[in-house]
């Protein structure tokens, strides 16, 4: 078994529609429940990551340019990670695709965590 | 890792409702728009907190504590420059008076007490009832402008301008409602009357989707409860009220059959009456008989009862009914309590008398939209052996129906009428 990061990202637009009304906003908590309870009771759930505040700053360029916020570029926005146990990529891309956020326009970036020595 | 504690349904609608009332303390209802951002980062919050680890062993508090965190913070930050709540006037303005009183706002006995006085202010006389009804779905039960739309069978856009010219209502009143207000008696009338509205909107529903939203009675009936709650609001009239909700909600679950199609009253399966709240309809209709007013409610509450303490239709008091039909047209003449006087008249004295009262309907062309008046008239007919006439009506019933669930109905009322 191997390590797998899962990237989730959205667009501003999309979690908006996702947490529109406390109804849809219920739903989209569900889904994601239902998705995690699954990936844990296969036993794929190694760590359930760090919820991240919405705020903070994003830092660029030489200059050093300080914006506030995540939303500076509001395509991209990051929501968090967790990480999953797998056999292979094959195995951690499929189970990836129950994730809710797959309905609207986000996305699972799936990343193997490096293996072996590191130094 | 992920706990396996389930979120009730609805929940985050009812925290919605509870949260904005708490917040509206604090803000001032001229701020409602920010106690709604408060609520929905709250929700954002939760989220991020819940989706990975589960849901905490006390959702509610939790929200609450995120929300209450939060506009500590505004408060903090905005005081100067933004006026909160009159009411709370200075006390906001130092941190030894401030922690307490967000405390004292996230109460159970605040969040009612303030959950109240914006029902009360959410009929605000210059509104009309359909905006009314907008409000209270949106503020107290934390629907969104298109979950509302679609409920009310209205679009998109016209719903969210009531809501919008609602607020901008509310907001000019700068306070809610103050309960004590010599106004109260009236007020609390018109509120009877828009919960009356929406259970009957969930009850009979021209809705596209389903014919009964069960949604809508519940929170008509958890406000009705509410209100209940206020000793000054708890008359007989709104006991008949209630009565009159709990014992049509009883009926709900034999009023769609196990396929999900509309189920008339003679083929209910009576077994399927939810014993429970048949008996706390009919305490509830026990208290209203108190004091000397008769009002609708408690002839529509009474019909109800005779109804419900039928053990099968055979059995039923037509003749009471009938006498509750007179009483009522002649204290709130509709053609609907019209209509349906006349099938009481059909079962009591036959299709016959049944189909004169329907044709002297007065202003039946209000009835011209409505399927289940001709459905009514077929019935009759169908009933005294004129098939080919009881065709037509059901024909003409169908091209009315307002879903599919009413059009099934219609169409298997209709074949049924073809067998010989």
């Amino acid at each position: 078994m191997s390590g797998f990061i899962y990237l989730f990202r959205t667009t501003e637009a999309d979690q908006r529609e996702a947490m529109g009304t406390p109804e849809r906003a219920q739903r989209s908590m569900q889904a994601w429940l239902a998705w995690i309870r699954e990936l844990e009771a296969k036993g794929h759930l190694k760590d359930p990551g760090q919820p991240l505040e919405r705020s903070g700053a994003v830092v660029r360029g030489k200059k050093k340019v300080v914006t506030d916020g995540p939303y500076a570029e509001s395509k991209d926005l990051v929501l968090g990670f967790i990480v999953v146990e797998a056999k292979n990529l094959e195995q951690a891309v499929e189970l990836s695709k129950g994730c809710p956020m797959l309905e609207g326009a986000g996305s699972v970036e799936v990343r193997p965590v490096m293996e072996g020595p590191l130094s | 890792m992920a706990t396996l504690l389930e979120l009730n349904e609805h929940f985050f609608r009812r925290e919605s409702g509870r949260m904005v009332a708490a917040l509206t303390r604090i803000f001032g209802v001229h701020n409602l728009s920010l106690a709604e951002d408060v609520v929905q980062d709250a929700f954002c919050r939760a989220m991020e907190a819940w989706k990975a680890r589960g849901v905490p062993e006390n959702p509610s508090a939790w929200l609450m504590a995120a929300a209450k965190n939060r506009a500590l913070d505004i408060v903090r930050r905005e005081r100067t420059a933004r006026t909160f709540a009159p009411e709370l006037g200075r006390l906001l303005e130092t941190e030894w008076t401030l922690a307490p009183l967000i405390d004292e706002a996230f109460t159970a006995n605040t969040i009612r007490d303030e959950q109240l006085r914006m029902m009360f202010s959410c009929c605000h006389p210059r509104l009309p009832e359909e905006a009314q009804l907008a409000l209270i779905l949106n503020i107290l039960c934390g629907f969104g402008a298109s979950e509302i739309a679609s409920a009310l069978l209205t679009g998109h856009a016209a719903i969210e301008k009531r809501i919008s010219r609602g607020k901008k209502v509310l907001a000019g009143a700068r306070t809610l409602f103050d309960m004590r207000d010599a106004e109260f008696e009236s007020r609390l009338s018109t509120v009877r009357r828009a919960l009356y509205l929406l259970f009957s909107e969930g009850y009979h529903g021209a809705s596209a989707k389903a014919a009964v939203r069960v949604e809508l009675c519940e929170e008509a009936m958890r406000l009705t409860a509410l209100l209940l709650e206020h000793p000054p609001a708890a008359t007989p009239t709104t006991y008949a009220l209630a009565a009159l909700m709990w014992l049509h909600a009883a009926r709900l679950p034999a009023r769609l059959d196990s396929e999900g199609e509309l189920s008339a009253l003679v083929d209910q399966d009576r077994t399927h009456w939810d014993a429970r709240r048949m008996e706390e309809g009919l305490a509830l209709f026990e208290r209203s008989a108190s004091g000397e007013e008769v009002t609708p409610y408690h002839l529509e509450a009474a019909i109800a009862v005779t109804h419900a303490s039928a053990r099968s239709l055979e059995e039923t008091d037509w003749r009471a009914i009938v006498s509750l039909y007179d009483r009522l047209m002649a204290l709130a003449p509709s053609p609907v309590v019209a209509l349906n006087r006349a099938i009481a008249i059909g079962e009591r004295d036959g299709a016959e008398r049944g189909l004169e009262a329907l044709h002297a309907i007065a202003d039946s062309e209000r009835l011209a939209r409505y399927p289940f008046h001709p459905a009514a008239l077929g019935e009759l007919e169908l009933r005294r052996g004129h098939r080919e006439a009881a065709r037509k009506h059901f024909r003409v019933a169908l091209g009315l129906a307002r879903n599919d669930t009413e059009r099934r109905f219609l169409e298997k009322r209709l074949r049924s009428s073809a067998d010989v």
